[in-house]
């Protein structure tokens, strides 16, 4: 099979850091694979790695077919490449900024065609330096898209931004899979991860921890459901030992006052539990069910939350 | 043609836009959108020289303040033209002399004699006992045995600001170098621009050459300025070839921005940049001859002095511009400069961060 992107034993030590150890990735084209994990999982340094401008120590990357050391410049005019944190120049206009980017690319659509692609046409002559926080994301999209890339990098491409310009951005990208571009993009938002990958990788001190479908790996904890309720000031006094061997129950966490059950059958699960807090006396002040999430899986395979830390 | 074909040939045709170009256009932009560079680049050399011009402005000749305690000394002083005489009690006149209001003061002494009260390391001090004393033998009436006729000659070449205008210019060459190529680099080296710009297609050595390019264009504006504003408005004279005279700025300016190039070549933050920019060209705004001659300083430094790259500029500007001398005359100074192009140059390329 081919491979947009393949992976093999990466490594990368910063100093004493393991950034990177042992990685394999394989990303197939036109999917959208995701990168998720924690901050400081070694998810930048990975893309980062496979975008050429961080070398590693060991193991092998091949991009589009193709190696860094042999075909740096062919392959630079085939890759978009979005990276965290960049501050394009703030006096330059968000046209002349496109245009300069433009300008390095063999091929690709006009500079006014990309703009209007993510949407900035009124902002054409304004300076970036008076752009919204999305607005520039939006024109760090530009500039990745300038010379009609096969594959694209984004590195945590909504990092910052609030609800509105986030839904806006992943709109985008999801019209960019329609034209059949690969992406890989690291997030550590599990709801980003899940609306928009096919695929995601789970990263953690530099390992893939799970790898699969956003359904599989939340298949693979065994649960489905997740069960949160509060007791209000009684549900100190509550037994949780008990809530354990409730049918359909898988496990359960007491975290000040709300209790946090993993459930595999909801519809035996919520009548006992009412049954046994009516038996215990305990009064029910709030109680929610949700289908588990990516962040259900990273919480049980390490334990922690995805933006602990 | 049909729409699409006309669409794509207009595609095709803007889609050659050269990087170089547009490289060169930013940092043009960039320079341009920035009130406070334009001040500093254009505005400051010519502020600073007007000023001093008229400071240091040669007046019909130099009258020089003195003051006399008596009325009859204060008669016989005011015989001198050159010399402004204030009559002064005992008390004022100590406090004027104290102050520099008066180079000297004359004092009656016992037998009508007179005593000089001045400072025989201020140039004024001693011009004034010379002016005073001739003043006041003549008035007692002493002959000159020898018969002395004087011509004057004013010519422009010879004044202070002759000698600055040459020098403010290697100053704006040096500034203008250095501080463009260093804040622009470390800029985007901070906001991390610059490793976007290399996650690109972008030649590397288009964004340096950019930046140089851009120095060359920039040049002719301020050179201009500097030297038509000293030209024009105090009548410096340009003796020396104009040809010899931009190839002294261009060779001046690289070299300056190779320096620049260096200093910015590591550096995280504009903080650091700014440090290493101040610590190198402070010392040659002191000692390389910008605003009094270099040749103050002992013998025994002059060497370091002779090769540092604002000291070699500066003198061969002002052998172009005050002596007309020819490039075969600059050549130890071109030399220099040379040197500090190429080392610099290729210690940066070596050191060069990109992110």
């Amino acid at each position: 099979m081919n491979f947009a992107l393949r992976v093999h034993r990466l490594r990368k030590t910063f100093k004493d850091v393991v950034a990177v150890d042992c990685l394999d990735l394989e990303v197939r084209p036109g999917e959208c694979f995701g990168l998720l994990g924690p901050n400081g999982a070694g998810k930048t340094t990975t893309i980062e790695i496979c975008e050429g401008i961080t070398s590693s120590d060991s193991g092998d990357v091949e991009v589009l077919g193709m190696r860094w050391s042999e075909h740096a410049d062919l392959l630079r005019q085939r890759l978009g490449i979005q990276l965290q944190e960049t501050q394009l120049a703030e006096k330059l206009t968000v046209y002349e900024t496109v245009r300069l980017f433009r300008s390095f690319f063999r091929q690709g659509p006009e500079t006014a065609e990309v703009i209007a692609l993510v949407q900035l046409e009124e902002k054409e002559k304004s300076r970036v330096g008076n752009l919204s926080g999305g607005q520039k994301q939006r024109l760090a999209l530009a500039c990745a898209l300038v010379g009609d890339p096969e594959l694209l990098f984004l590195d945590e491409p909504t990092t910052g931004l609030d609800p509105q310009a986030r839904r806006q951005l992943w709109e985008l990208i999801d019209r960019f899979k329609l034209d059949g571009r690969t992406i890989l993009l690291t997030t550590h938002y599990m709801d980003e991860a899940e609306r928009l990958c096919e695929r995601v990788a789970i990263m953690d001190h530099g390992k893939t921890i799970a790898l699969g479908t956003p359904r599989e790996l939340i298949k693979s904890i065994g649960v489905e459901h997740m069960l949160e309720f509060s007791g209000g000031g009684s549900a100190r006094a509550l037994d949780t030992s008990v809530l354990c061997r409730l049918e359909g129950v898988r496990d359960v966490q007491a975290e000040n006052g709300s209790v946090r059950m993993q459930v595999t059958e909801l519809h035996r699960a919520v009548p006992a539990l009412l049954n046994e807090l009516g038996r215990q006396g305990i009064p029910l002040t709030e109680l929610r069910t949700r289908s588990a999430t990516l962040e259900d899986v990273f919480v049980t395979l390490t334990g922690r939350h995805l933006r602990d830390e | 043609m049909s729409e699409a074909a006309v669409a794509s040939v207009v595609r095709h045709k803007r889609a050659n836009d050269h990087p170089l170009v547009q490289l060169v256009l930013v940092r043009f932009r960039e320079f341009l959108r920035e009130p406070e560079a334009l001040f500093w680049v254009f505005v400051f050399p010519i502020l600073l020289a007007a000023g001093l011009g008229i400071a240091f402005r040669n007046r019909p000749a130099e009258v020089l303040k003195i003051g006399a305690v008596t009325p009859q000394l204060a008669d016989s002083l005011r015989r001198e033209k050159l010399l402004d005489v204030q009559q002064f009690t005992a008390r004022e006149a100590e406090e004027a002399l104290r102050t520099g209001k008066v180079a000297l003061l004359a004092l009656p002494a016992s037998s009508g004699g007179v005593t000089y009260r001045y400072d025989d390391t201020n140039p004024d001090g001693r011009a004034a006992r010379l002016l005073a004393d001739a003043a006041i033998q003549r008035g007692a009436g002493r002959m000159d045995p020898v018969a002395a006729t004087d011509r004057l000659m004013r010519e422009p070449g010879s004044r202070y600001i002759d000698f600055l205008i040459p020098g403010l210019l290697g100053m704006n060459l040096m500034g203008s170098a250095i501080w463009g190529m260093g804040f622009a680099i470390v800029d985007a080296r901070r906001k991390k621009l610059m490793k976007r710009l290399i996650a690109t297609p972008m030649p590397r050595h288009y964004y340096l050459l950019s930046f140089l390019l851009s120095r060359l264009l920039l040049l002719v504006i301020e050179v201009a300025v500097v030297l038509g504003f000293g030209v024009w408005v105090f009548g410096v004279p340009a003796r020396g070839s104009l040809l010899d005279l931009a190839l002294l700025c261009v060779l001046g300016s690289m070299a300056f921005s190779a320096l620049g190039l260096l200093i910015a070549s590591r550096a995280q933050t504009i903080e650091a940049a700014s440090g290493l920019m101040n610590v190198t060209m402070m010392p040659m705004w002191i000692v390389s001859g910008v605003f009094f001659s270099s040749q103050r300083f002992p013998d025994m430094v002059q060497p370091l002095i002779k090769a540092l790259p604002l000291t070699a500029a500066i003198d061969a500007l002002r052998m172009n511009m005050l002596q007309g001398g020819s490039l075969a005359q600059v050549a130890p100074q071109m030399g220099v400069l040379g040197a500090w192009l190429v080392l610099c140059f290729m210690l940066a390329l070596k050191l060069f961060r990109w992110r």
